[in-house]
């Protein structure tokens, strides 16, 4: 996929949750914005900062086609997304996408053995349920069914339940028992109480994800997984963001950030 | 309308900006966002007689106006470039050059003498400085009877243009430049990445996996820009200027300074376009000040010692 340096501008700025910023941004010049996957990322210009430089990776959380919008929901952690959330309507963000390889998409209409749409199964956690947004928006586009499990670590981590909502059926785990069930994604009884989906995808800490992909294995059941690995240029070129693969180390920025777990050691 | 090309030993550049290797993978990565062909030339990711898997994750730590990298010089190895990445980049309208590492002054040399023959490839950097490998690398660069035993060897079977990169981290650039002077080379580059490191302090541990790693960006600028200064007026052979170039009024501060070329690494990563806004600006300077070509800003700094 060709990939662009743009300048994009804020449309719009809100905060979902205390610590974290949604960006709604389009381009500068009016153009469409460039085809874009689920899964992949954009690499965000941080000006002003005295001490950060290098670009932030932030995923892609929904492309809005009919507003020309782009969607980056931010965790907040240090001085380059710090920034990131002192923006304001109008402000212009330089931004380099569409980065790495997305999440794979079932074949158009996703319909099951028995003719019924195709169960996929989206496991989030914290930020890392950003991405799954665009990506459950595409499979219901693409006639599949998606299942949303979300964790977080109490009710106030949650991040646009309602959002998921319009797009299928949400299930919640927090930490504390705050909202849904208590306890992590993997203790959920859904597992238990519905037929195995046809895939799973997860995006969320690395523990989080680790124990999905043992249990998507014990299932049998395909499963992606997608990484966020410290990275500096995003396009395959500096070879700092490497995962140790059965294929060697390949760099997350380019051959990922999305995996399936065949290809991972964990 | 000012000239901007150059030369180093027999190696003619239409431009004294070429790209850090390690920076810009094999060029092709950024071919989205420049018109390669506008490049100086392109000197491509360090390569290794036998392939390499570099060091373990974390290899990168961002730092107050630079970063640490530990890659350890991960490639597929020469044979894998001559095969499969030469017939890419060869067609490039650029200069290409290849960044040769090794682990002993023969397998340094062996893999200089199979880039020897690559038709395409007019010059190749020589890695005595990386200071991520435990073998080889550094432990060259750091004296001056390891670096010319390095440049001897593969002057012995590389004809063509030998530029030799070089370690700041030593305690008289100078001298190990005139070694490799001695030896042959036809340039130096300098510098490679400064050893430094991060620590986490909620986790108690280094940040990256080998616990140090090389400093690079606009951090390192002032480090580097002064051993250009000091290796002009040490050696004769040209001089290729790096560390923390950021635009085109550091490239011009390293070219007064006494760089005939200058390599462009960290910035890339901020901005992909960078090289070219570089040559822009470079030909704009020229222009403003009424200069006809590059060449008579070399050293300028310097006010006539050479």
């Amino acid at each position: 996929m060709k990939k662009y340096l743009l300048d994009l501008s804020v449309r719009c700025v809100s905060y979902p949750r205390l610590g974290y910023v949604l960006l709604q941004l389009t381009t500068l010049s009016g153009d469409p914005l460039p085809e874009m996957q689920p899964g992949q990322f954009v690499e965000v210009r941080v000006d002003g900062s005295a001490t950060s430089f290098l670009r932030r990776p932030i995923s892609i959380n929904r492309v809005d086609r009919e507003a020309n919008e782009l969607w980056l929901l931010v965790h907040i952690v240090g001085e380059g997304t710090r920034w990131m959330a002192s923006l304001s309507v109008g402000d212009v963000l330089n931004v380099m996408l569409p980065l790495g390889r997305g999440f794979t998409l079932p074949s158009v209409p996703a319909l099951s053995p028995s003719g019924l749409p195709e169960r996929c199964l989206l496991v989030g956690g914290g930020v890392g349920t950003a991405p799954l947004l665009y990506l459950g928006e595409m499979l219901s586009r693409a006639g599949a069914c998606p299942l949303f499990l979300l964790g977080a670590r109490t009710h106030d981590d949650l991040l646009q339940l309602d959002l998921f909502r319009r797009l299928g059926d949400v299930c919640v785990t927090t930490e504390d028992g705050s909202a849904g069930e208590r306890g992590f994604v993997t203790q959920h009884s859904i597992w238990q109480t519905t037929p195995p989906p046809a895939r799973i995808y997860t995006c969320g800490p690395k523990p989080m994800m680790q124990a999905v992909a043992r249990m998507a294995r014990e299932r049998h059941i395909p499963c992606e997984v997608s990484l966020e690995n410290l990275m500096a240029c995003g396009l395959g070129a500096c070879l700092c963001c490497v995962e140790d693969t059965v294929d060697g180390h390949v760099c997350v920025c380019q051959q990922g950030p999305v995996f399936s777990i065949d290809k991972l050691k964990w | 309308m000012s000239d901007l090309s150059t030369r180093i030993g027999s190696l003619t550049l239409k431009n004294p900006v070429l790209t850090a290797s390690g920076t810009f993978g094999y060029g092709l990565e950024f071919a989205d966002f420049i018109d390669l062909s506008r490049l100086g030339g392109i000197i491509v990711k360090g390569t290794t007689l036998e392939p390499r898997q570099g060091n373990p994750y974390p290899r990168m730590a961002e730092t107050a106006q630079g970063m640490l990298n530990c890659v350890g010089l991960q490639n597929k190895g020469v044979d894998y470039f001559c095969e499969h990445i030469y017939p890419e980049v060869r067609r490039l309208d650029t200069r290409v050059l290849v960044n040769v590492s090794g682990s002993s002054p023969e397998t340094y040399a062996e893999c200089a003498r199979r880039i020897a023959a690559l038709d395409d490839v007019p010059a190749i950097e020589l890695n005595i400085s990386c200071p991520n490998v435990r073998q080889g690398g550094m432990a060259f660069g750091v004296t001056c009877e390891g670096a010319a035993s390095v440049v001897r060897a593969v002057r012995a079977v590389y004809p063509k243009t030998l530029i030799v990169k070089l370690s700041p981290n030593v305690t008289s650039i100078a001298d190990i430049a005139r070694a490799v002077e001695a030896e042959g080379a036809d340039a130096v580059s300098l510098i490679n990445t400064l050893m430094g490191m991060a620590i986490d302090a909620e986790k108690r541990r280094p940040v990256l996996s080998i616990g140090t790693g090389g400093l690079s960006g606009p951090a390192v600028k002032p480090v580097a820009l002064r051993m250009v200064w000091q290796v002009f007026e040490a050696v004769k052979i040209p001089i290729v200027g790096l560390g923390g170039i950021m635009n085109a009024t550091d490239a011009i501060e390293f070219i007064l300074a006494g760089a005939t070329a200058v390599e462009i690494g960290t910035a890339n990563f901020i901005d992909p376009t960078i090289t070219v806004k570089v040559i822009d600006g470079i030909k704009d300077y020229l222009d403003r000040h009424g200069f006809g070509s590059v060449n008579e800003l070399i050293g300028l700094a310097h006010e006539g010692k050479r």
